[in-house]
């Protein structure tokens, strides 16, 4: 089963007004990044290296708030912080 | 909500910090709860298996109509190689009788209801709203703001069940960033499957359950997965310790996928369809990382304070009973109207002499032994379960020389004085 599928099961309600809760602190950084672990310790898939801007792109509306990419960064470059009360992630079952 | 002034704060609308709410209400202690989820359990994730002993004192007659999905009467672990496993198995009929030790649940409904509970022993409880920063008036923790407008709280008491993230811990200082050793991330699918065939494939009666934990060469010794058995679906995931997520280069989405195409694990599940793909932390550094408990008008309960013992896959039952024995601590020390840290230091008292502190403290070196010493899970469960191949695969080689160069094989993979050494921490660690 394809990720995608997967994640489209998931209830969220994104945060259109207040926009991402995951932001990279300085892109110089991720491009000197030796592992890049972002791109593959995030269980959906949220950041994505976009080679045509050469910048990681973050798809924050796929994130199930778990705080992986925060605690694998050993750069500590991801400002993250939890959507506003409400947003997010809603799971039926948990 | 603004001006408004509480008798305790409590930020997290999980088993540690609504256990902590029910007990204050029913004490009639005026207590908010702080749920930054659209309804209480709609962000929070386990196995999940959940152990009805905590709740004593808490909710009377537990389960009665919480939402529970089955009891547990069979228990097995599997050290799964690349086309087997070698299991352990203990099913019990006395797992059969009431009270149950433990049921599967899911926390969107488990927690949900708890909120009710607590609610209706007086709690006020405030979802969608999210706890941003302690407010702190001479040297000690007042209230809390929220990210709604006028949305400062104020309290004699802050507790603190914001989960394993815990920003607000890490922003009072109580401890620095959760180390990737420390911490593991699960990925778990609820696979619908009709009730009847999971009855078949698991060999039980509706209501009952069977758990399986698993670990091995499988895994490379890295990974713990689960499979647990609800009503009419299974719970399945598998969780990998952070750091050795990022040393080899794992997607944890794809891990979960050869999990569920072992050989051993495919059938169980075959036919199911997936209902909810779900990610969370589980905070595995046990006794030794765990954060400062108290301050001047705080306590920090559940996996906050990283209160899991991971080998026993116990997590929401030491969140309960931590979540209980602060809300005690509040109510001895409004008697004397003292919240210093010095009065609260009550709580870490209460801790120490609940199971609590005492399995944490007795399996400290867990986490570290697992970490250090791959060897334990990669190679033993390959060993065992090439020994059980071979012992039993019957090809004309006597049952003597196959003793013999199982022997053999494990002098040249592991070497008699490690074979020593680690069974002497085994041992001392988990024994
Ligand atoms: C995959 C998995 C399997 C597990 N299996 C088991 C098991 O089988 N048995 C077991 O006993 N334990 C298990 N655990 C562990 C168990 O889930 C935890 O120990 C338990 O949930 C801890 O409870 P808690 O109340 O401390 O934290 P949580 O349940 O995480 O609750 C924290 C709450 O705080 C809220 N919150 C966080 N920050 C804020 C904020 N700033 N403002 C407002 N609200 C906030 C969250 O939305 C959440 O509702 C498992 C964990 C995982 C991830
Ligand atoms: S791990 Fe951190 S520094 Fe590296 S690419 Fe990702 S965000 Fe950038
Ligand atoms: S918090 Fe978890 S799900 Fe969200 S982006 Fe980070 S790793 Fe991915």
């Amino acid at each position: 089963m394809r990720l995608e599928d997967k994640l489209y099961l998931d209830g969220y309600k994104i945060d259109e007004i207040g926009g991402s809760h995951l932001v990279i602190k300085d892109m110089s950084v991720c491009l000197d990044c030796e592992l890049q672990q972002c791109l593959y310790v995030c269980p959906c898939g949220v950041y994505d290296f976009d080679a045509k801007r050469g910048e990681i792109e973050v798809n924050y509306d796929a994130c199930l708030e778990c705080g992986t990419c925060r605690i694998a960064c050993q750069y500590n470059n991801i400002e993250w912080r939890y959507p506003r009360g409400g947003f997010g992630v809603s799971y039926k079952f948990g | 909500m603004s001006n408004l002034k509480y008798d305790v704060i409590v930020v997290g609308a999980g088993p540690a910090g609504l256990a902590a709410a029910t007990v204050l209400a029913k004490a009639g202690v005026k207590v908010i709860v702080i749920e930054r989820g659209r309804f209480a359990g709609s962000k929070n994730v386990m196995g999940g298996v959940f152990y009805s002993d905590c709740m004593k004192g808490i909710i009377d007659d537990f389960p009665g109509k919480a939402p529970v999905e089955r009891h547990i009467i069979d228990q097995r672990i599997w050290l799964l190689d690349n086309n087997s496993f070698v299991g352990f198995n203990h099913k019990n009929e006395l797992f059969n009788k009431k009270p149950y030790n433990c049921h599967t649940v899911f926390r969107a409904k488990f927690d949900n209801w708890f909120a009710k509970q607590a609610a209706d022993a007086g709690a006020l409880i405030i979802t969608r709203t999210l706890a941003k920063e302690a407010i702190i008036e001479n040297n000690r923790i007042v209230g809390i703001t929220t990210g709604r407008p006028d949305g400062d709280i104020k309290a004699d008491c802050v507790i603190i069940a914001d989960g394993v993230n815990s920003l607000l811990a890490k922003s009072l200082g109580f401890r620095k960033e959760i180390k990737r050793e420390s911490v593991a991330l699960a990925v778990k699918e609820v696979i619908g499957l009709d009730e009847k065939i999971i009855n078949d494939r698991f060999n039980v009666k509706s209501g009952e359950g069977v758990t399986i934990e698993v670990t091995g060469s499988f895994f490379n010794g890295e990974a713990m997965a689960f499979i647990y058995t609800n009503k009419k679906s299974i719970s399945l995931g598998v969780g990998m310790v952070v750091e050795d997520l990022v040393k080899n280069k794992i997607n944890p989405n794809d891990l979960l996928e050869s999990f569920k195409a072992h050989p051993s694990v495919a059938p169980l599940i075959n036919g199911g369809e997936t209902k909810e793909y779900l990610a969370h932390l589980i905070p595995e550094g046990g006794y030794k990382e765990m954060p400062k408990l108290i301050g001047n008008g705080v306590m920090v309960v559940g996996d906050a304070a990283m209160m899991v013992d991971a080998i026993h896959r116990e997590g929401s039952n030491l969140a309960v009973t931590s979540g209980k024995l602060a809300a005690e601590t509040y109510i001895e020390a409004a008697k004397a109207g003292d919240f210093s840290k010095k009065s609260l230091s009550l709580y870490e008292e209460k801790l120490k002499e609940s199971f609590v502190m005492k399995d944490l403290k007795k399996y400290k070196g867990v986490p570290a032994l697992l970490q250090h010493n791959k060897r334990l899970l990669q190679q033993y469960p390959k060993i065992l379960n090439n020994a059980a191949f071979e012992i039993l695969n019957v090809n004309g080689v006597s049952k003597h020389d196959k003793e013999k160069l199982l022997w053999k094989n494990m002098k040249q993979q592991i070497g008699v004085s490690n074979l020593i050494r680690d069974l002497f921490k085994l041992w001392r660690n988990v024994g």
